[in-house]
């Protein structure tokens, strides 16, 4: 469960490229940090330090696996970002549609006269 | 439908919107600069907006209530940054304070509007694009939660008893 306070950490984790990158490819399949890592040009401290954001705003998670750690991706909380959007797009969509419905009582008045 | 586009953008908190009117660009404007025909569309139905001052100009503000069949009221606030009539509109805006009317200290958004004169059928018509950046997230959820969601939901719904009537 996503709570208001916690949406604000989930946009700012995602508003660097890297942390993207990561997400997307946790998403596909559960990593190791030190295989994401072989994938930047940076170090593995760095590396473990954009996964800890991400864990922190709930995008990711770990769990060990043996020796590793394994990071895998939350797909409930990147839905919850989108869906914001969402409902912000219906509200333009029915701003749209009640112009569009204020043009279409114009145009029938002025046929009348 | 008159939305030709839409591009949700989560990571930058903002939203594109595209739409596409079979009116000229100086009708459209005035949808949005007579604050009489702005509050016929900008909070739709059951949830219609009162502007009590709108100054399209720049450095011009607005403040407004938005009512809900429940008793819900909910002040607003909006201030124009920069026009060019009628080809753009920048503006901040946010929710107000019920009583005092000063901005809701959670955060604002901020809107340009284009207005781009095109043809639709060999009829003017013109071509709206309308990009919203939101400050903070929270602020969104707090201003979804105004009851807008469910106005969308009915305005949606009028429109499709609206085709149907046509269609029969």
């Amino acid at each position: 469960m996503v709570v208001d306070s916690d949406i604000d950490r989930i946009f700012h984790a995602l508003a660097d490229a890297t942390r993207r990158d990561i997400v997307t490819r946790v998403l596909q399949r559960p990593h190791s940090v030190s295989e994401l890592a072989a994938g930047y040009a940076m170090s593995f401290a760095a590396v473990q330090k954009h996964v800890a954001v991400l864990e922190r705003a709930a995008l990711v998670s770990k769990s060990r696996n043996g020796r590793e750690q394994l990071v895998s991706g939350e797909v409930d909380t990147i839905g919850r970002a989108r869906e914001l959007l969402g409902r912000y797009e219906r509200l333009w969509h029915a701003r749209a549609n009640a112009i569009d419905a204020l043009l279409a009582a114009e145009n029938d008045t002025n046929n009348e006269n | 439908m008159p939305v030709i586009s839409s591009t949700r953008d989560p990571e930058a908190r903002s939203l594109t919107i595209v739409c596409e009117f079979a009116a000229p660009v100086e009708r459209i404007w005035q949808l949005w600069e007579d604050p009489r025909q702005l509050e016929k569309w900008w909070c739709p139905e059951p949830f219609p907006a009162t502007f009590e001052t709108h100054d399209l100009t720049p450095g011009g503000t607005s403040s407004y209530y938005s009512t809900g069949p429940a008793g819900e009221f909910q002040r607003a606030w909006w201030a124009t940054t920069a026009v060019d009539r009628p080809h753009r509109i920048e503006f901040d805006g946010g929710l107000a304070d019920n009583d005092t009317k000063a901005p809701d200290p959670d955060g604002s958004m901020h809107g340009v509007v284009t207005f781009e004169s095109v043809e639709l059928g060999g009829r003017p018509a013109t071509r709206l694009t309308a990009v919203t950046v939101f400050d903070s997230v929270p602020y969104l959820e707090k201003m979804l939660a105004m009851g807008h969601e469910e106005g969308s939901k009915m305005a949606l719904n009028q429109i499709d008893g609206l085709l149907a009537e046509v269609l029969a």
